[in-house]
């Protein structure tokens, strides 16, 4: 176990953890945060998704020691119910969802890839989520909501 | 409530609180007499099947007061025994208590499969929650049964006749003298209604409606935007600990011995729990039980072996097997021997997984005999009864939440993992969340059923079918664990339950009448049962066997179970008969066709595409480059539950055989629409799941063990593909019975696109997945 300070969705954080720990289950557990989840613990889906230094990275296999003095923002970090961040806003005008399990990673990933690539086409948008997984197939509605927050976010 | 009541409750292990939410609520109150009744039907339980294939509950589904509560501020609470697992029912339920009570729907809230308080509905399953709910029966028959009474209530505080007052926003009105006025929640308070349901209450009528039928937007989906939506995977209970298990290796394998020393020291680890072949470990956190599982050292013995996958299909026909007809014609052999041309085709599906997004979880709290799980299972009650034997304590000392999980589409993981949390928290005494590896997840789920299809059909001169006959192979094990087959999923075997059991027997004559739950009858034929003709269809020499196997895996109702293979198999074979003829394949399907709903569906879809009538394939193939085409498909799903029909376009890439799909056209019929945006939602879901089940999903397993146990392994389509275009046309019929929307799309996917690969290039496949693979040995066999 270990000490270890961390800044989420602008807080400050201090958790002693085994250094080894996943960020997700800091996070889902020692923060109790709703939007990071557990899809695969395999980096391969994306549920897990957060945003560091602008990337969006896999928490399910991201050591926490790493994310010492890191500034992390998950879903809940962007916006609230009341006031949502214009990409979730964006999706919840499509109704682009099913589950709303996938959210998380569909959400940060395309925010996190358009705050890099503004003026990416949808062909790039859709590259970028090639290894984004949705199982209940919201594909046609996210697609709409993401591009809708790029028009958006444009003007 | 009175005292004795009260401690009647208290011995079945109820609190006060679970039934008195709050001062103010009245309706949901058990007289003396009902509790009595509750208790007897409690100690009862496990006699005759109730109305939903359910057991006798203590929430009894013929008041009332078991399905709507009206608080003295005027909000309504409804218990519903189906649940929201992604599908839009908690939001299509609300709207109809709005709209049946005339409330805003803010001022319903919506109780989903809490076994201390909602009514028992069996399963949510089946495309079966609208036709349950939103008929003249159950919740709907609770909505218009409390109006109806809470006007009697008015009519009387008013001294108003009911048919002079009005209803809007929760106030009823004079219509004659808008001064007289009175809320729901002033007619309510301090009186108590002992309502039984009353079928005669009337509805409202769809004309009427201003909530229902409308595009009224998610009720979860702002939360779940924006993260804060609690999904059981974030539920918390005060001193609760972690789990996971260790699965056995190998399909069959059974426990040696099992080394603790080897997790001893681990930091955090509590307990390591064997319950003959179940292991599981419990730690403080979840990395910390997820690392002593991964490291535990136990010993099992071989696994049974497993049939090679490369052979699979034969080895199924080999099997001893339980034979059923659907449907069985006098004369059918006759008909097909003097038939002026016998068209055959077979076909393959795999078995496929519900592959959720999320692995399974579920929290258990086990103090003694008593205890309460947090599942996301799809089956409260029946889990219930499954847990209660899972763990040797009584069924009514047992509360199951729903807590909505990743979605499911038929049975994933959250039947055993509630099993997993509650035997874990028993051996501990603690309450434990329990988080399934992806591993233990995939390997261990009850897959959809592999098939395998012969289609035969004879023709008269004039190229009409007069016989079809359908014959079709599929293993199966185990399934929903029901009240009482907790055997049927993988913690109940492990923990020395049976599945239940396969007895190969012969097919009896179909008697009743014509029973297409599985849809192994195509639509196509006329379904003579009994004397009636109760099929979509016209040929009347008509048969349907099945043979079902034993399988070496689980399986269970992966969304449009058995239908989905069965349409795949019929809808592909009537584009093939209709290619021989060389007549369009709209025409031809009409031609056969008797149900006018089907008849008008199929050409409502063909319509929306600007179908080219002309026999497929299309003319002049190119042998080589991008290939285009279309191909439709039609069903009416379960025989009686939902009119869909699908045009599909795509592309074929001959020289790598992917085939990519640019539009989908769907049509769909399911009687009066609750929302259509949640409609609209569920047919592109389906649609898509459809497409990716049928270009790339399939379970694949070596001589031991399943080898697809991850995102790698088993592919899925991701965001990133090429997603088409999806239109959908959408039939309100508001007169007409609420039928299921939510497998109907899927059901017809794999057809349309096959029979789109075939228009564009000649070539037919006929196993699903349509890899690359299969796309070019089928294209390096076409003949054109």
């Amino acid at each position: 176990m270990s000490a270890i300070s961390l800044t989420v969705n602008g807080r400050a954080h201090r958790v002693d953890v085994d250094p080894a720990t996943p960020l997700l289950y800091v996070l889902s557990d020692d923060l109790a945060l709703r939007g990071p989840k557990f899809g695969c613990g395999l980096g391969q889906c994306g549920a897990c998704t957060v945003i560091v230094r602008g990337r969006a990275i896999r928490s399910c296999v991201t050591p926490v020691s790493t994310m010492a003095g890191a500034d992390v923002t998950t879903l809940e970090g962007l916006g609230t119910p009341e006031k949502p961040h214009p990409i979730q806003k964006a999706f919840i005008d499509e109704q682009a969802a099913q589950c709303g399990f996938c959210l998380n990673g569909v959400i940060l990933t395309a925010k996190a890839f358009l705050d890099a690539n503004p003026k990416a086409g949808d062909a790039e948008i859709q590259q970028a989520l090639s290894g984004v997984l949705c199982r209940c197939f919201t594909h046609t509605r996210m697609l709409k909501a993401i591009q809708q927050y790029a028009r958006e976010r444009n003007l | 409530m009175t005292g004795h009541a009260l401690d009647a409750l208290a011995r079945l292990g109820f609190s006060r609180r679970d039934f008195l939410k709050s001062s103010g609520v009245l309706i949901v109150s058990f007289a003396a007499a009902d509790v009595a009744a509750a208790v007897g039907s409690v100690q009862g339980r496990g006699q005759a099947p109730g109305q939903f294939g359910t057991r006798a509950s203590h929430v009894d589904p013929a008041q009332l007061d078991s399905w709507i509560a009206i608080a003295a501020d005027g909000t309504v609470t409804a218990y519903t025994g189906k649940c929201e697992f992604g599908q839009g029912i908690l939001t299509a339920q609300t709207q109809l208590i709005a709209e049946e009570l005339s409330v805003p729907i803010d001022r319903v809230k919506m109780i989903m499969c809490d076994t201390d308080v909602c009514p028992d509905q069996g399963t949510t399953s089946g495309s079966q929650s609208t036709p349950t709910n939103f008929n003249e029966r159950n919740l709907a028959q609770a909505g218009a049964t409390a109006r109806h009474a809470l006007l009697g209530l008015a009519a009387e505080r008013l001294v108003v006749p009911v048919d002079q007052l009005a209803v809007a926003d929760g106030v009823v009105t004079a219509t004659s003298d808008r001064s007289k006025r009175v809320t729901y929640g002033d007619l309510v308070a301090g009186k108590k209604l002992h309502v039984k349901m009353d079928p005669a209450s009337p509805r409202k009528t769809p004309g009427d409606w201003t909530v229902l039928g409308k595009p009224v937007p998610r009720l979860d989906m702002t939360a779940m935007a924006t993260g804060v939506f609690e999904f059981v995977h974030n539920v918390r209970v005060p001193g609760m600990l972690h789990g996971a298990v260790v699965r056995p290796p190998d399909v069959g394998a059974t426990l040696v011995s099992v080394d603790e020393s080897s997790v001893r020291g681990m930091p955090g680890v509590v307990k390591v729990v064997v319950k003959k072949n179940f292991v599981g470990v419990v730690a403080d956190k979840p990395w910390q039980a997820m690392q002593a599982a991964a490291k535990l050292n136990a010993t099992w013995t071989p696994g049974v072996g497993l049939p090679n996958q490369r052979d699979f299909y034969d080895y199924l026909r080999k099997q001893p097997a339980r034979d059923a007809y659907v449907v069985k014609a006098a004369g059918v052999d006759e008909t097909l021997a003097k038939a002026a041309t016998v068209v055959k085709a077979t076909y393959f599906h795999p078995y496929q997984m519900h592959g959720s997004m999320g692995a399974s979880c579920a929290v258990a709290d086990v103090q003694g005999d008593k205890a309460t799980i947090w599942s996301p299972t799809q089956s409260a009650y029946p889990t219930r009864s499954g847990a209660a034997m899972v763990l040797g304590i009584p069924v009514d000392n047992i509360r199951v939440v729903y807590v909505r999980g990743s979605g499911c589409y038929g049975i994933n993981g959250a039947d055993t993992v509630s099993y997993d949390a509650a035997l874990l928290s028993q051996a501990v005494g603690k309450p434990v969340k329990v988080q399934l590896s992806r591993k233990d997840e995939m390997a261990w789920e009850n897959y959809g059923f592999a098939y395998v299809i012969d289609e035969r059909a004879g023709l008269d001169a004039t190229g009409g079918i007069v016989a079809w006959d359908h014959e079709a192979w599929f293993p199966s094990r185990g399934g929903r664990p029901g009240y009482n087959q907790p055997g049927n999923i993988v913690t109940g075997v492990l923990t020395g339950f049976e599945p239940a059991p396969f007895a190969p027997r012969s097919a009896a004559e179909p008697a009743g009448q014509f029973n297409n739950g599985s849809n192994a009858a195509p639509s196509y034929v006329a379904g003579r049962v009994g004397g009636r003709a109760g099929g979509a269809g016209t040929i009347t020499s008509e048969r349907a066997l099945t043979h079902t196997i034993a399988s070496p895996f689980f399986t269970g109702p992966l969304r449009s179970p058995s239908r989905l293979q069965n349409t795949f198999a019929h809808e592909c074979f009537m584009d093939e008969v209709a290619a021989r003829v060389k007549v369009d394949p709209v025409a031809y399907r009409l031609r056969h066709l008797s149900d006018p709903r089907l008849k008008e569906i199929l050409s409502a879809a063909a319509k929306a595409a600007h179908w080219d009538a002309r026999p497929s394939p299309k003319p002049n193939i190119s042998r080589t480059g991008i290939a285009v085409g279309r191909g439709i498909a039609c069903v009416l799903y379960e025989g009686d539950n939902g009119y869909v029909a699908m045009v599909a376009d795509v592309e074929v890439d001959q020289a790598t055989g992917k085939v990519t799909a640019r539009r989908f056209v769907v049509a769909q019929d399911c009687g009066p629409i609750s929302n259509p945006d949640g409609m609209r939602n569920q047919i592109e879901g389906g649609a898509l799941q459809g497409l990716s089940r049928a270009l790339g999903e399939e379970v694949t397993w070596d001589d031991r063990k399943v080898t697809s146990v991850d995102w790698r392994t088993y592919h899925s389509l991701p965001l990133g593909f090429a997603v088409p275009a999806i239109e959908s046309v959408l039939i309100n019929r508001s007169d007409g019975e609420a039928m299921g929307a939510g497998e109907t799309a899927i059901t017809i996917v794999a057809a349309a696109v096959g029979n789109a690969i075939f228009d564009a290039t000649g070539a037919r496949i006929r196993e699903v997945p349509f890899t690359p693979e299969r796309i070019k040995a089928g294209l390096a066999a076409r003949r054109l």
